[in-house]
């Protein structure tokens, strides 16, 4: 048996409690796991070492099976499932990632030069949805600021813009997905050169799986989930404010900034409360998801306003 | 085949629940199973909601007779199912917390749409035995019960508002409602039309 086939402790544990609460547990026990999907894993990173600055010791992971079977990736189809089951059809080789705009140096990567130039260190950080739902999980990347340095940012350099793949076979490039593509994020450059701020190429310790983004994202913890693209074509620094699919989509719904702000509903449903995937109960969500350390990034603005 | 449609409809009726019910007794349901409850339990309700409204039309268009009796079932399954629904929200995923429930009604359309759906139902459900239809009269209580229309539009908007952006299938869902509506609202001008020519 593949190591693969285990079922993971914490899920198991995670899978118990639910169902004490949950009715007929006592049959259901004796039940083997009949609806989790299989979960392929990747390629095991060489040399990945933990940064104990970011340990983050006191939260625990999310399985590896649910950061990989519930996600959000329109490219890849609107359900949640829709993208650990179409993740085959993402082809992530040949793969180029283009920085231009206001840098000295412009370059065009091939995906390789960049896992070989830039070593990947993990990091645990928390992930929250716009959907009110969150994770836990274990990133592996090196800080954007680093790459960022490598190709001189001019002084003109305000903002960061992201773009990702556009392939005519994915289903959601294909059907209908509701937003326009290609799907484009931005930071203000402070916010791109953050510590905190992080290009991933892994999580667990293996290569970054398609459905999570591969093969290179961008992390950014304080915000909500969809600031950090995935599968990025483009990084380009430029003077003014970019223009990002989903405060395109719905500007009332989502801004530009999206800093994690339980006091900032969405129109739909409450920002004070999260759901932590494996429990039942919601949590409370915490301003910038825990990360006060970036408060400084926005003294001074209205956080109402500048949602 | 007559004796046996009330049974076979009240299993049909049952089977989601049981579904549902294996789904959580086997992990099935994903890394979000407390979503995942609720909106299975909404879209039932939905679709059962949609199944009343088809009753007349089916006989007016298609002339079949047998929906009709079964449509006061479908009702009641579909408040059933509504109730799931309603009770998963606030019990499970809000933790009974009262005060953040009656904010999220008041000032989220998503939940207010939702919640007003539920309270339209209830006296529809409350009032579907024949003993309220005695007590009411056949006419108030045919008026009254047309507010299922009004549920049926405003769980389509609930629907609709669920997902970041508009679903084909939730679309879809709505045209059914619009349609069926259409429907009565002709067969009610061709009524009248034929009640003014023929005195």
């Amino acid at each position: 048996m593949r190591s693969s086939e285990v079922t993971p402790k914490a899920l198991y544990v995670r899978r118990r409690e639910f169902l004490k609460l949950g009715a007929g547990s006592a049959l259901a026990l004796s039940l083997p796991a009949f609806g989790r999907a299989k979960v392929e894993h990747g390629a095991k990173l060489p040399g990945v070492r933990a940064n104990p600055s970011y340990a983050l010791a006191e939260e625990k992971k999310t399985p590896f099976e649910d950061v990989t079977t519930y996600n959000n990736f329109y490219e890849l189809g609107t359900d949640k499932s829709d993208p650990s089951e179409n993740a085959g059809k993402l082809q992530t080789r040949p793969w180029t990632v283009s920085v231009e705009g206001e840098v000295g140096k412009p370059r065009k990567w091939d995906i390789d030069e960049i896992l070989k130039a830039f070593p990947a260190e993990e990091r645990v950080y928390r992930l929250r949805c716009v959907e009110a739902w969150s994770m836990v999980i274990p990133w592996d990347g090196f800080p954007l600021a680093d790459f960022l340095k490598k190709h001189e940012p001019t002084s003109r350099a305000k903002y960061v813009a992201f773009e990702t793949v556009v392939q005519p076979q994915l289903p959601g490039i294909k059907g209908y997905a509701g937003i326009p593509f290609p799907y484009l994020e931005g930071l203000r450059i402070d916010e791109a050169t953050h510590p905190l701020t992080l290009l991933v190429t892994g999580l667990y310790g293996e290569a970054l799986p398609n459905q999570d983004g591969a093969p290179i994202r961008v992390v950014i913890p304080w915000k909500y989930g969809f600031k950090s693209a995935k599968s990025i074509v483009k990084i380009k620094l430029q003077e003014t404010q970019p223009s990002t699919t989903w405060s395109q989509y719905a500007a009332n719904e989502y801004g530009f900034y999206a800093n994690v702000n339980p006091d900032v509903d969405h129109p739909r449903w409450t920002q004070s409360k999260e759901r932590r995937i494996g429990e039942i109960l919601r949590r409370k969500t915490l301003l910038f998801n825990g990360y006060p350390e970036v408060a400084s990034l926005y003294a001074g603005m209205d956080l109402r306003k500048f949602y | 085949m007559k004796k046996s449609l009330g049974p076979v409809a009240f299993a049909i009726c049952c089977a989601p629940l049981a579904w549902l019910a294996f789904q959580i007794a086997t992990s099935g349901l994903g890394a979000n199973p407390v979503e995942a409850v609720i909106d299975d339990l909404g879209y039932v309700a939905f679709v059962l909601l949609a199944l009343t409204l088809a009753c007349t039309p089916a006989q007016l268009v298609l002339g079949w007779n047998w929906p009709i009796r079964i449509r006061r079932m479908l009702g009641d399954f579909c408040f059933f199912y509504a109730c799931l629904h309603m009770l998963t929200y606030t019990v499970i995923d809000q933790g009974l917390d009262f005060g953040g429930i009656a904010t999220d009604v008041l000032k989220h359309r998503f939940v207010f749409l939702g919640m007003a759906t539920w309270l339209l139902l209830l006296p529809l459900a409350v009032t579907s035995t024949h003993g309220w239809q005695r007590r009411l009269g056949f006419r108030r209580w045919k008026r009254l019960h047309r507010l299922v229309y009004v549920a049926g539009g405003l769980a389509s908007f609930h629907f609709l508002l669920r997902f970041k952006t508009p679903r084909v299938e939730t679309l879809a869902w709505m045209s059914v409602v619009i349609a069926l509506l259409l429907v009565r609202v002709v067969a009610a001008v061709r009524r009248r039309a034929t009640m003014v020519q023929s005195p």
